[in-house]
């Protein structure tokens, strides 16, 4: 299963290079990708409900994470949906984009895109699945901003990669919160991130659970777009269409619901998880139908009511009943289906006429009657006209719910009214493009290519047959998929007609008074839509975006403020900022070395005592010293002094080389030093006193860290080897030297490196100078 | 004698410090100087004091005598002296040159990369 994932990646890193060869067929030629994907997933059809197909890679086994897939219900059919849809895109872009010269960046990020999905659904491994579920945000960031000269293409992907990767991170946090609970509740090592492990012990007691589960369900609602996080996806319809089609309807936005269908065995106990996803997805599906009607952009208004879709998704799997699932299940299907298809016939539309405006759009069914037949079918699919498959998943939606006996009847009500608005949506996208007078100035319109037709026309037509024979897909995948969300064995039988009895009666009830009812607000939509659109424009201001927006602004003026602050270009600060920072970290740990430090005992003479004091009066006389060669001089006595020191202490060649430096060093600051003014001075009183204490301070913890290294005891075993080594090996009596020039040869070829750059860096400033000079003179 | 070596390596860097924050940048390079000794006692120190038995094998044996000073801890600083003094230089004909160029020796007022 690797290779389904691995396959699409390569294909993406080739496919720039691929349409410097092939131009326009490039995008034909890698749909084969996806459509050999697909057929390969599709050979383990029909699929046994329970069924799966795992396969484990070694990764990082020290913390258990594997590369584990997982082949059941649900991620055959996400797998087959984004290689089926994709590939179906894929050929759309390659007539919408033909003459572009960036096809071939948009063919690889499409792929990059389907590879990383194609690795979220089928991850066994949570933190596989994370790796995965990042990459999906990175991808859509790329294919958002795909018009990067654009600035609200700009703008609308940042805003997406943001709130995707804020999630992406609550969603981190979640998955580690839940292994840490899943192994103190006796998972072992290589189990704990196994998400077909998890659902195999009750975590609902743990102290974490109710943490993980908000954290993992914000990251879920983030990517799916649920209210208060839904903005960012109808900002994000500047994207090429063809990025819309596969991002916004079958993939991207599905990721965060096939996360809550995916862990729903694990949280499915919890009252938490079903009163969250219902609250949630309720509250959303009905606002968002309210604001898609609002919209004039006809990507806008598919781009709401996906995100109204997406909460119903969120409900049902909350919801959680065995009709709920089998609901979510024919309606997840269904929209990908016909969403993908009518924002392909939007891109289709403005292909034609130069706009997406849904009131300028008219009479457009005899100049492209098959993407009018298309659109229509599709359009009813969404209004869940029958015999359309979305029509039998409207159905089970109503059943699931008047199977509940309190919350039903809200839920009914709420979801009525989404229904209502989505039919009269669903009227207008396929009624007022196609019918009517012919607009003027979309008198040049012309039926799309064939291959814009294709994935259109496909998705539509799936939809109509497998509304009218829906046994096929039940058997096939329906009861996987089901099994698969809700952890219990659930065999689907679904029909178009349910025959006479009494639920299933009020179901087609209230489904003919929504429709009839959908369709009065159609009549009346024209007139009311300019109220609307400024209600739902002025709602929007005052939205979460809003807060998004000030979210970013103050973000931005902080990171302003804290440059400002730390970014002052004076050295004297830096240098003082770096020595408190050193002070406020060690002194903690230096305190805690204290009680072993105290109980040092050494030996000392009154010459070594006598030897450092002279150094330290050096040092200080140094630092006082007002004259500039004085003070070399004394820095010179200083260095001599502490090679006396060496000597003392049994390290004869540093006392040596010490000594040759310590001349140079003198000979060199004199002659570099010699024409300068005297020292002024540059600094208040007061900030001299002030430097002294902070400078005194670092001290004393250097001086603390000298006397916490007696706490360290290294084993002395690669020193011992050294020396014993030296003599035999190395034929050489001067183990320091031994070292130095054989046994870490390497290293002081590198000191010698460091030591001839510098002398090149010296001679080329004097170089310099001189050279200015000259100029200077001859001009 | 360590105690009195640590308090020796603390005011050296003391010292080192104080000159760092002098805003002339002569005295920086004077700062650096002594940086670079304290760093070196530092190590030295923390390898252990040991007196008259340096890490060198005596004719006739194979291996230096018992309680020899360890010198992993010398050949490093042995390293750091050089490269130390190869920065010093460096850093040293820099500060010259800004003062040739700019006129100052304050670094408050080479703040800007602008002349």
């Amino acid at each position: 299963m690797l290779w389904v994932i691995l396959i699409p990646l390569a294909a993406a890193a080739a496919a720039p290079l691929l349409h410097r060869l092939l131009r326009a067929h490039v995008a034909a030629v890698l749909a084969a990708v996806p459509i050999g994907l697909a057929l390969a997933i599709a050979t383990r059809l029909p699929l046994e409900p329970g069924a799966a197909w795992t396969e484990v890679l070694p990764w990082i086994p020290d913390l258990g994470i594997a590369l584990a897939f997982r082949l059941d219900g649900l991620s055959l059919t996400f797998g087959l949906l984004i290689c089926g849809i994709g590939a179906l895109v894929l050929l759309y872009a390659g007539a919408y984009m033909r003459t572009d010269s960036r096809l071939g960046r948009l063919c690889g990020l499409l792929l990059l895109f389907l590879g990383a999905m194609l690795g979220v659904v089928f991850s066994d491994d949570v933190f596989v699945l994370f790796v995965f579920w990042e990459l999906t945000s990175i991808a859509s960031y790329l294919l958002i901003g795909f018009k990067h000269e654009k600035q609200d293409a700009r703008d609308a992907a940042r805003q997406a990669l943001l709130v995707t990767g804020a999630g992406g991170l609550a969603l981190l946090a979640g998955l580690v919160l839940l292994t840490i609970a899943a192994s103190q509740m006796g998972l072992s090592t290589d189990q704990v991130s196994r998400i077909s492990a998890l659902t195999t012990v009750d975590l609902s007691g743990h102290v974490l659970f109710v943490p993980a589960l908000l954290l993992i369900v914000l990251g879920a609602f983030s990517k799916s777009a649920q209210m208060p996080l839904h903005f960012w996806l109808p900002n994000a319809m500047t994207a090429p269409t063809p990025v819309s089609a596969y991002l916004h309807s079958a993939t991207m936005v599905k990721a965060g619901v096939f996360l809550l269908a995916r862990l729903n065995p694990v949280f499915g106990e919890s009252l938490l998880w079903h009163l969250l996803l219902m609250a949630t997805g309720a509250v959303t599906m009905l606002v968002a139908a309210a604001m898609a009607a609002g919209q004039t952009d006809l990507k806008r208004i598919l781009a709401y009511t996906t995100v109204s879709v997406l909460g119903t998704l969120t409900m049902l799997i909350g919801v959680g009943t065995e009709l709920a699932i089998k609901a979510a299940v024919v309606y997840l299907v269904a929209h990908a289906c016909y969403k993908a298809a009518l924002f392909m016939i939007a891109g289709s539309l403005e292909h034609a006429t130069g706009t997406r405006d849904i009131r300028q759009l008219s009479g457009l069914f005899r100049a492209m009657p098959v993407t009018a037949i298309s659109g229509i079918l599709a359009a009813l699919n969404m209004a869940g006209a029958p015999p359309l498959f979305g029509f039998i998943g409207k159905e089970l939606l109503l059943k699931a719910k008047l199977d509940l006996e309190y919350l039903g009847v809200v839920l009914i009500l709420i979801a009525s009214l989404a229904n209502v608005l989505l039919i009269a949506l669903a009227l207008v996208v396929a009624v007022w493009p196609f019918f009517g007078r012919r607009c003027p100035g979309v008198t040049l319109a012309h039926e799309a290519p064939l291959l814009m037709l294709l994935g259109p026309l496909l998705l539509a037509v799936t939809g109509l047959f497998v509304g009218l024979i829906p046994g096929t897909f039940d058997s096939a995948l329906g009861s996987a998929m089901a099994t698969a969300i809700s952890g219990r064995p659930i065999v689907m039988e679904l029909k178009l007609w349910h025959g006479v009895s009494p639920v299933a009666l009020t179901a087609l009830g209230i489904s003919a008074a929504t429709l009839t009812v959908g369709f009065a607000l159609f009549l009346r939509l024209r007139e009311w839509l300019a109220h609307i659109a400024i209600a739902v424009a002025r709602i929007g201001r005052r939205g979460p975006a809003r807060v998004y927006d000030l979210l970013f602004a103050s973000g931005l003026a902080l990171a302003e403020r804290v440059t400002r602050l730390t970014e002052t270009g004076s050295l004297h600060q830096y240098v003082r900022l770096v020595l408190l920072a050193l002070i406020v970290a060690c002194l903690y740990p230096l305190i805690r070395c204290f009680p072993v430090v105290s109980q040092l005992s050494s030996s000392w003479h009154w010459h070594e005592v006598l030897l450092v004091l002279l150094t330290l009066v050096g040092a200080a006389a140094a630092v006082f010293s007002r004259s500039r060669l004085s003070a070399i001089a004394l820095l010179g006595i200083t260095g001599l002094l502490i090679a006396v020191l060496f000597a003392l202490f049994s390290a004869p060649d540093l006392a040596i080389t010490q000594i040759m430096v310590e001349a140079l060093t003198v000979i060199l600051l004199v002659l570099i030093f010699y024409r300068l003014p005297q020292f002024t001075a540059f600094r208040t009183r007061l900030a001299r006193v002030v430097d002294a204490l902070v400078a005194l301070a670092a001290g004393t913890i250097m001086a603390g860290l000298v006397l916490a290294t007696a706490t360290v005891h290294l084993s002395p075993t690669v020193s011992e080897q050294l020396a014993r080594m030296s003599k035999p090996e190395a034929y050489g009596r001067n183990v320091v030297n031994v070292i130095l020039v054989d046994f870490r040869a390497m290293d002081t070829l590198g000191e010698i490196a460091v030591v001839a750059v510098a002398g090149l860096g010296v001679y080329a400033l004097i170089k310099l100078k001189r050279r200015r000079r000259a100029e200077e003179g001859t001009a | 004698m360590f105690v009195v070596m640590a308090l020796l390596v603390g005011a050296l860097y003391a010292a080192a410090f104080y000159l760092l924050l002098a805003r002339s940048t002569v005295k920086l390079i004077f700062g650096l100087l002594l940086l670079g000794h304290a760093a070196n006692l530092l190590i030295f120190s923390a390898g252990g004091l040991v007196r008259a038995n340096p890490a060198i094998v005596p004719s006739g044996v194979e291996a230096p005598l018992p309680g020899y000073a360890d010198p992993i801890p010398q050949a490093l600083i042995l390293t750091a002296i050089v490269i130390s003094f190869a920065v010093l230089a460096f850093a040293a004909v820099l500060v010259k040159r800004a003062y040739v160029e700019s006129g100052t020796d304050d670094s408050e007022e080479m703040r800007t990369t602008e002349q």
